[in-house]
C-alpha cells in the first residue's frame, strides 16, 4: 500500500460498453503501469434486468483517474461474489493486485436493494474492506461510486472523489445567431446532468459554496451582468448584487459566509467581499488596472487574484484588510498568468498560464510559490477555467476540441488526463464540488 | 410601394437613385418618394443631380449621416484603445448625443476568446469605457451613456483563427 500511496492517485472512466460510447470519459493519456485490479460482476438477485451494473460503474471509476487498470472480463476465470468463493492462486497467476467481488440483492415488491461487496489484497491475501450498502434500485450508481471510493483511498491512500459532482455553463448556438445558455449540474464524470438555470443571456463563473447547498454565479439575465446565489436543492434563487458596471467572478470563502467578487463601481474592476450575513461590503483592492478572478488562500484570510497593472495579467496576493498597497506579486517569470488558485498546501498554485509574448497559448500550470518550479499539466492551447478535485487529484479545465468547448481533466503530476462526454454546445467554466458527503 | 417597410438606410439609397434619375424625368416622383420615406432628405443630396428642391445637406451633414452608420469599431488583440481612424466617427456620435439630449445609446464591449473569461470581461468594459470617455469630452452627457462588457460570451463570429478573432475584438453601439 505504501509503494501505491507515492503514485497519485487519478484515475478516469474507460469506455468499454458501446451503449456507454456517446456518453463516457476518453482517456487521453494515462500512466505506464497501472495497477491491475479484477473487479468481478456483481452477482444480482430479485433486481430486473437492466439494473446499473455495479462492477461496470467501479471498472470505469478506477481507469478513469488511470492509475487502475481493469481485468477484461472475458479474461475472468472464475466468477466469486463473496470471500468463501475466492481462490487467490487462481488471481495471483493473472498477475492481479487487487480483487473486488460482490452481490446485488433486490427485495421482492419494492425499490430496495442491497449491494455488498468484498475488497481483497491478491498478493497478501488479505480482506481489505467489506459492508453491504443499502438503497433505492435507482441509486445503484450512487452505490458504485460509494464501492469506488473505498476501493481507491485502500491503494492510494487518498479520499476517492467519485461521488462529487461538476457545475458548468453551456451555451448553443440557436437558429438566427440566437444564442442560449445553461448552467447544468453533473456527475464527476459527466453523467446525469441536470438544468439549474437556462437564459438566453449568457451565464458566467459558477461557484459551489463550501457545503455543496449553494451554487453563486453572474447571470446576464437583466441585460446587465449580476451576481445570484441559487440554493440547489430548492431552486429558491438570491440576487446579490446590482452595482453599476461588471459584477462578476463570485467566490465563496471556505466558511461560506464572503462572497469575494469583482465590481467596476468605482472606475475599475477592483477586488471585493460581500458578507452574505450582513451584507455589508468590504474592498480589497484599489488600482486603476483590472484587479480580477479573486480566489482565498486556504486559511481564508488573503485573496490571490489576477490584475494588470504592470501591463498585463500577473498573480497577486492581499490579505482582507491590508492597505491596498500591501500587495505581494506571485508570479513573474510569464507572460501572463491569470485565473490561479492555490492548492490546499497553500504553497502550490494552479493557473492559466501564457509563456511568452509570441505564443498567445494559454495552458495549465501549477508554479510552487516558494522554489518557483513551474509544472506545465496541457498542451494544449486554448486551455482555462481550471477547478481543483475536492481530493486535490484532478484539476477539470475548459479546452476547446474541433472548435467546439469541452472539459478535460488532468491529474496533478500531469500523467493521466481524460476528456468528458459532451452531447453538443459549447461547454466551459467547470467548477468541480466539495466533497458531498 | 412598401417604402415604409425599407430601413431607413435602404429607403435613402432608393430615394437618391431616384433623385438620380429624377434629373431626365418629372420631380413628383421624388417628392412621393420623401413623403413616403419619412425623414429621408438624406438621399436628395442632389446636388449632383441640381435639383434646389430640399434644403441640401451640407458636407458636414452628410458625413454625420455616414458616420452615424458606422456603430462597430474594432480593437486590435490586446488592446484597449479605439483606432486612429475610429476617431472622426466617433466625435460625430458625440455630436449627434450632445444634439439630442434625448438619446440614449448603450455601448457593448467585447473582446475575442483568448485569455481568461473574467479578464475578458474586464477588457470589453476597458474598450468600451474608453469610448465613453470619447463622447463624454466631445459633448455627450453620461446620463445619454450605459455601458456594458459581454467579454468573450457573445462572439460575432465563432471559430478559432484570426479572422473570427478580429470581428469579436469591438464595441457596438446601440440604440436604446
Amino acid at each position: 500500500m505504501k509503494t501505491h500511496r507515492s503514485l497519485l492517485a487519478i484515475i478516469l472512466l474507460a469506455v468499454n460498453a458501446a451503449a456507454y460510447a456517446q456518453l463516457s470519459i476518453q482517456i487521453t493519456q494515462g500512466v505506464d503501469n497501472p495497477i491491475p485490479i479484477a473487479v468481478v460482476p456483481f452477482q444480482t438477485a430479485g433486481i430486473g434486468f437492466g439494473a446499473e451494473d455495479v462492477a461496470r460503474v467501479v471498472a470505469n471509476d478506477l481507469e478513469q483517474v488511470g492509475e487502475f487498470r481493469a481485468l477484461e472480463r472475458e479474461n475472468l476465470l472464475s466468477m466469486p461474489s463473496e470471500q468463501s468463493e475466492v481462490f487467490f492462486r487462481d488471481w495471483q497467476v493473472m498477475a492481479q493486485d487487487y480483487l473486488l467481488v460482490g452481490k446485488v440483492t433486490g427485495t421482492p415488491g419494492s425499490q430496495l436493494v442491497q449491494v455488498q461487496y468484498e475488497f481483497f489484497d491478491v498478493n497478501r491475501e488479505l480482506l481489505l474492506a467489506g459492508e453491504i450498502l443499502s438503497g433505492s434500485i435507482s441509486q445503484l450508481r450512487d452505490i458504485g461510486h460509494e464501492i469506488s471510493n473505498i476501493v481507491y483511498e485502500q491503494v492510494t491512500g487518498i479520499r476517492g472523489a467519485f461521488t462529487t459532482q461538476i457545475l458548468y455553463v453551456v451555451a448553443e448556438q440557436g437558429p438566427g445567431g440566437n444564442a442560449s445558455f445553461r448552467l447544468e449540474k453533473a456527475d464527476y464524470d459527466g453523467r446525469r446532468p441536470q438544468v439549474l438555470l437556462r437564459s438566453q443571456e449568457p451565464i458566467m463563473s459558477p461557484n459551489w459554496s463550501p457545503g455543496a447547498q449553494e451554487v453563486a454565479y453572474v447571470s446576464f439575465e437583466t441585460d446587465l451582468p449580476r451576481i445570484y446565489t441559487q440554493n440547489i436543492a430548492t431552486g429558491q434563487r438570491r440576487q446579490i448584487t446590482n452595482y453599476p458596471g461588471i459584477n462578476s467572478s463570485p467566490v465563496y470563502s471556505p466558511d461560506g459566509n464572503m462572497l469575494a467578487m469583482v465590481l467596476s463601481k468605482d472606475g475599475s474592476p477592483d477586488i471585493y467581499v460581500q458578507d452574505l450575513r450582513s451584507n455589508e461590503l468590504i474592498r480589497v483592492t484599489d488600482h486603476p488596472a483590472i484587479d480580477t478572478e479573486p480566489s482565498w488562500t486556504p486559511d481564508g484570510r488573503s485573496i490571490v487574484f489576477m490584475s494588470d497593472r504592470t501591463g498585463q495579467p500577473q498573480i497577486y496576493q492581499i490579505e482582507i484588510g491590508a492597505s491596498s498597497f500591501d500587495v505581494e506579486r506571485l508570479t513573474y517569470d510569464c507572460f501572463q498568468c491569470a485565473k490561479a488558485r492555490f492548492l490546499p498546501d497553500g504553497n502550490n498554485l494552479v493557473h492559466v498560464r501564457r509563456e511568452t509574448r509570441q505564443s498567445p497559448t494559454y495552458q495549465i500550470a501549477i508554479i510552487n510559490i516558494e522554489t518557483l518550479r513551474v509544472i506545465t499539466l496541457t498542451d494544449t492551447s486554448l486551455d482555462e477555467s481550471p477547478s481543483l478535485a475536492p481530493n486535490g487529484s484532478m484539476i477539470m479545465y475548459a479546452t476547446k476540441y474541433q472548435g467546439r468547448g469541452v472539459l478535460d481533466a488532468v491529474s496533478i503530476d500531469g500523467l493521466v488526463k481524460f476528456r468528458l462526454p459532451s452531447a453538443q454546445g459549447d461547454v466551459r467554466e467547470p467548477a468541480w464540488s466539495p466533497f458531498l458527503n | 410601394m412598401g417604402t415604409q417597410s425599407y430601413s431607413i438606410f435602404k429607403a435613402a439609397l432608393l430615394v437618391f437613385s431616384l433623385a438620380l434619375f429624377a434629373a431626365c424625368s418629372s420631380t413628383e416622383d421624388v417628392d412621393d418618394q420623401q413623403s413616403a420615406g419619412g425623414e429621408s432628405d438624406t438621399g436628395s443630396s442632389a446636388q449632383t443631380s441640381g435639383t434646389s428642391e430640399p434644403p441640401p445637406l451640407t458636407a458636414e451633414e452628410i458625413a454625420m449621416q455616414e458616420a452615424l452608420r458606422t456603430t462597430i469599431f474594432y480593437f486590435d488583440f490586446d488592446i484597449a484603445e479605439f483606432k486612429a481612424e475610429d476617431r472622426d466617427t466617433l466625435t460625430y456620435h458625440a455630436r449627434d448625443l450632445a444634439g439630442n439630449p434625448d438619446r440614449r445609446i448603450r455601448l457593448e464591449g467585447h473582446a475575442d476568446e483568448r485569455g481568461t473569461r473574467e479578464y475578458n470581461l474586464a477588457l470589453g468594459e476597458r474598450r468600451a469605457n474608453g469610448i465613453l470617455n470619447y463622447l463624454i469630452v466631445n459633448g455627450a452627457s453620461r446620463a445619454q451613456i450605459e455601458v456594458v462588457s459581454y467579454g468573450e460570451e457573445r462572439p460575432a463570429e465563432t471559430g478559432t483563427n484570426e479572422t473570427a478573432y478580429a470581428a469579436n475584438r469591438r464595441v457596438e453601439i446601440v440604440g436604446r
